[in-house]
């Protein structure tokens, strides 16, 4: 019998064998990870040697092998102003099946909506984009401004925070939904006004008549909520990017709303990617949610496990904060609320060590030197953290 | 007469008594004589107890903020009256509300709108007490800094504009402007929606901190009842220009009454017990 | 409709405000037409005192405002001492020619500046937009009047263009098509003085609420789904951008039409201007009075016409 050290040693040369192995291989992560190997190999590879047949690749975060529809990897962006450029996105690895409902959980600033940007083109001109970005088999940052217009609406379409300035306030919102549908089918006027009212009917708005011939400022806010829906989903793209939807409406109204897209989800099989910073709306909702911090993606799985066991101790953090107290549950007093301390401030302060650590309630003498590598800790979940699960 | 001394014994046991408010907006199309009556406030009935923090809850274009502005003393009532400390208040006595305002402070949704850019927080924090000439020049930059500490800043920040900030640090920012001149009624006119749950969170901690420390009082306005149900120590819904029910946090969400309280606990409980059951069972 | 009427009640009084104005200051000022009569001897003093009283110049100021009140419900408008016949057949023909001329300039102006200011608006910060900026600003601080000499000098140099005038010699026996030839050919130049002195303003306001407009948030919506550049810039951003433009229209008519009055005096354009400052010297008073209602007249229509475009383009203005 091997004695632990031995083990130990054996572990380490494996690990290393490993990194050299895939250090061909076109992905971020490993590329990262070599870069730090450089400094210190071995004290690297000690540091995630327990979870080493875990660690996360590529390959198995993919449901039997099919190819996804879109890829995202090793996503890095910055944005650089006049002085240092601030990293806003940091070697983000991403899948999304068709039809799958993709929840991306997290705080504001925490790259959220620069992910959400990146992926239908419309970053600012100041910012530099690393990485590659896949749908089907093209790859579109390759692609220039006009290859990026046939996508947008047709392929990915976006859904930004405030319906009520997402929309012309001097056009009839009937022929903004025609618009899109011009810009992507060109023909005649009356049968792109058939269509925009053949989808406005279909997201239950009865009424369409009237709501084809308003102005924005002439409805409500459910229902300019579902004239936005209606022109994302007007030529039927594969994917719809709903950034932050819920922020602005009462909660009477959010509830008919996610009824809404999972009905655009159902019907058209529309992939969604649904951007929130509140846990509680993704339940029964989405089938797999993405938890981001910092511009990294820190945690992701099925929805259903991560939030009966959350891994990261900011997904933790995050899911304490949505559980509110109710007097249902014996006679609570109003006290003090769960809190993360601290808040998301200077990204670019984080050169070395874990991006959650000044505020981590776990940390460990690790998280301060080392970052940490992701791993798969279960079929289909990975996790970005030295003490995960404890 | 009888309501009227019921009234003031009512008024005198409250920090703000409000009875039979109502207001009322016009509007006139620019091109026609046609007008159109907003009922804003409808016989509005609100006590707001001392050193407790009470929650306003309705839906947008409740009358919620008609609310806040009559009591900040921004908007004339055009009916009913409003007790405050035992003194009915009105906006058309200038003397009086130059002595009121200060003690009554609103902060209000929009924070980056609220805070002139191209002040720094130092001088944001400051003004207040300048122009009331609570404090001597020399002392407004460190009693500036005590604020800042106060409502979880770092006072190196000081010279910071606030559009430096973030969302939650610039509503951190507005409270500490609005308790520089230790107000005892702090009005919140949807301060936390738009903010992540954390910050939520943290804001809210913070109000019970300074309620605790400087029995401050908040009235807190939002349409999210399960947020500020879990602080508020009483509840009022409002509901088309009037308010429907109000009473303590336990009694509204316990045993609500209206049907439209009920409708919002609802909407509420959809979202919140599906995420409880997801979350239940696998917890050790 | 409740609103045009009150517009049209409001131009009214606009009307009668500035004339009686007019009164006063014509009265305010010293001599009258037949004043420079009595510096020759040959006319005898008797005779000018008994035109003065002919013409009802000697009665006291509210009388002659009444007659000249009552002159305009008979649609004379008063009379001119110096043509000799009613204002109002004198002021037709200026009035019609001034308009011609404002109207093409504001017609050009805007046809240049609306895409000029779309397309730097839509370059914002880059060489174009600089470019323009630069030129905008030596054509703002070039004053009309050194344009206006300016390029007369050059077209003189040049002789390709006539200067001078409305009409050729002989333009009554032309043909219609040579006829709108000749019009034409001698409107360039004082047209083109008005654009390049409106021009800078135009462009640049056009410029600046692009550049608003392309930050909102609607925009980048309309981005998000695809709808290709120039569709972006002119369906949908313009029309969103185009209120305070329309302001600066009703704004950009008087603007044009001061102008006008000074360039048809240099280059002899037989509008209201010359007529203007021939009354003014010799004391026409009606003349002046009717050459001054005529432009107000013009201005108003100008701003009513901005208010309405304003309501057609804006629907949260509409009410149903």
């Amino acid at each position: 019998m091997l004695n632990r050290t031995q083990v130990h040693t054996a572990a380490i040369t494996m690990a290393e064998e490993w990194i050299l192995s895939v250090a061909t291989q076109p992905f971020g992560l490993v590329t990262s990870v070599i870069k730090r190997s450089e400094s210190s190999p071995s004290q690297l590879t000690e540091a995630f040697i327990g979870d080493f047949s875990l660690m996360w690749t590529p390959s198995n975060t993919m449901p039997s092998g099919a190819s996804p529809l879109l890829a995202v990897r090793g996503l890095t962006l910055k944005y650089g102003g006049s002085g240092k450029p601030v990293t806003a996105l940091h070697d983000v690895n991403f899948d999304l099946a068709s039809g799958e409902i993709v929840g991306i959980l997290g705080e504001s600033g925490s790259g959220k909506s620069s992910f959400a940007l990146s992926i239908v083109g419309l970053l600012p001109a100041k910012a530099s984009v690393g990485g590659s970005i896949r749908l089907q088999d093209k790859d579109l940052l390759q692609g220039d401004e006009s290859s990026w217009q046939a996508i947008r609406g047709a392929r990915i379409s976006m859904i930004s925070q405030e319906p009520g300035l997402a929309l012309n306030p001097v056009m009839r919102v009937g022929d903004q939904i025609a618009e899109v549908i011009r810009a992507h089918r060109p023909g005649r006027r009356k049968i792109q006004k058939q269509e925009s009212e053949a989808i406005l009917r279909e997201l239950c708005l009865s009424d369409v008549d009237r709501i084809y011939k308003a102005y924005p400022h002439q409805l409500s806010g459910g229902q300019l909520h579902r004239v936005v829906i209606a022109q994302a989903v007007a030529c039927h793209p594969q994917i719809v990017i709903a950034d932050e939807p819920m922020r602005s409406l009462d909660v009477t109204v959010q509830a008919e709303i996610l009824e809404v897209f999972r009905a655009v989800n159902r019907t058209f099989g529309t992939a969604l990617i649904f951007i929130t910073h509140n846990p509680a709306l993704l339940v029964g909702f989405a089938d797999r949610v993405i938890v981001m911090y910092a511009g990294r993606i820190v945690e992701d799985g099925p929805v259903a496990q991560v939030f009966r066991r959350p891994l990261h101790p900011y997904t933790k953090g995050l899911l304490q904060l949505a559980r509110r107290n109710q007097p249902q549950d014996g006679h609570m007093h109003p006290g003090r609320l769960p809190a993360i301390p601290g808040s998301l401030t200077n990204l670019d302060r984080l050169a070395q060590g874990c991006v959650f650590e000044p505020r981590c309630s776990a940390r460990t003498a690790i998280c301060h030197s080392e970052s940490p590598i992701e791993v798969t800790p279960e079929q289909g979940r990975r996790v970005s953290c030295f003490n995960h699960g404890n | 007469m009888g309501t009227e001394t019921a009234a003031k014994r009512a008024a005198t046991a409250a920090l703000v008594t409000i009875r039979g408010l109502s207001k009322q907006y016009l509007q006139r199309s620019p091109f026609s004589r046609k007008k159109f009556v907003v009922d804003a406030l409808i016989d509005v009935d609100l006590e707001i107890a001392p050193a407790c923090l009470t929650a306003l809850v309705g839906e947008s274009g409740s009358g919620k903020s008609t609310l806040a502005r009559c009591l900040a003393m921004l908007e004339t009532p055009d009916r009913g009256k409003i007790w405050f400390e035992g003194n009915g208040i009105s906006c058309c006595n200038a003397q009086q509300s130059a002595h009121l305002r200060p003690k009554i402070q609103l902060v209000f949704q929009d924070s980056a709108g609220a805070l002139n850019p191209r002040f720094s927080a130092g001088q944001i924090i400051a003004e207040p007490l300048e122009i009331q000439g609570r404090e001597i020049k020399k002392n407004l930059r460190s009693r500036a800094r005590e604020l800042m500490e106060e409502v979880g800043l770092s006072p190196d920040w000081i010279d910071r504009r606030p559009l430096e900030f973030s969302g939650g640090q610039r509503q951190r920012l507005a409270i500490a402007r609005a308790i520089a001149l230790r107000p005892t009624l702090l009005v919140l006119d949807e301060s936390l929606s738009g903010l992540d749950l954390s910050t939520q969170a943290q804001i809210l901690n913070l109000l019970l901190d300074l309620q605790a420390t400087h029995s401050l009082t908040c009235l807190l306005i939002s349409h999210d009842l399960s947020l500020v149900g879990q602080v508020a120590d009483f509840v009022a819904v409002m509901h088309q220009g009037s308010i429907v029910e109000q009473g303590t946090r336990q009694a509204i969400l316990t045993y609500p009454r209206h049907a439209h309280t009920r409708q919002l606990l609802d909407s509420c409980r959809v979202i919140e017990s599906t995420f409880r059951t997801a979350q239940a069972g696998g917890r050790s | 409709m409740k609103y045009l009427e009150r517009r049209v009640i409001h131009g009214i009084l606009l009307l009668i405000g500035v004339s009686v104005l007019c009164f006063l200051f014509s009265d305010l000022a010293p001599g009258s037409f037949f004043d420079e009569m009595k510096l020759n001897p040959e006319i005898s003093a008797e005779t000018v005192a008994g035109l003065r009283s002919q013409y009802g110049l000697d009665q006291p100021l509210p009388v002659r405002y009444g007659r000249w009140v009552k002159s305009v419900s008979h649609g004379d408008w008063g009379f001119s001492f110096a043509y000799n016949m009613p204002v109002k057949t004198l002021l037709v023909v200026r009035a019609r020619n001034t308009l011609f001329l404002t109207t093409s300039a504001t017609f050009l102006a805007w046809l240049i500046a609306i895409p000029l200011g779309v397309w730097i608006g839509s370059r914002g910060g880059g060489w174009e937009d600089r470019l323009a900026m630069a030129g905008t600003s030596l054509l703002l601080s070039v004053p009309e009047l050194v344009l206006a000499l300016g390029l007369l000098y050059w077209v003189v140099r040049a002789q390709t263009l006539p200067v001078g005038g409305m009409t050729s010699v002989g333009f009554d026996d032309l043909g219609v098509w040579a006829k709108i030839c000749d019009l034409t050919v001698h409107i360039v130049v004082p047209a083109t003085i008005l654009v390049l002195a409106s021009l800078p303003i135009l462009v640049r306001h056009v410029r600046a609420s692009m550049v608003e407009v392309l930050k909102a948030p609607f925009i980048q919506a309309a981005r998000g789904h695809g709808i290709g550049r120039v569709r972006l810039l002119f369906r949908h951003a313009l029309p969103a951008a185009a209120n305070p433009l329309i302001s600066l229209f009703g704004l950009s008519v008087a603007g044009l039409l001061s102008g006008s009055l000074l360039v048809e005096v240099i280059i002899g354009w037989p509008g209201l201007g010359p007529l203007l400052l021939e009354a003014s010297i010799s004391r026409d008073v009606y003349v002046v009075v009717g050459a001054v209602m005529a432009s107000t007249l013009f201005m108003i229509l100008g701003s009513f016409l901005a208010d309405v475009m304003l309501v057609a383009f804006d629907p949260r203005l509409r009410m149903e």
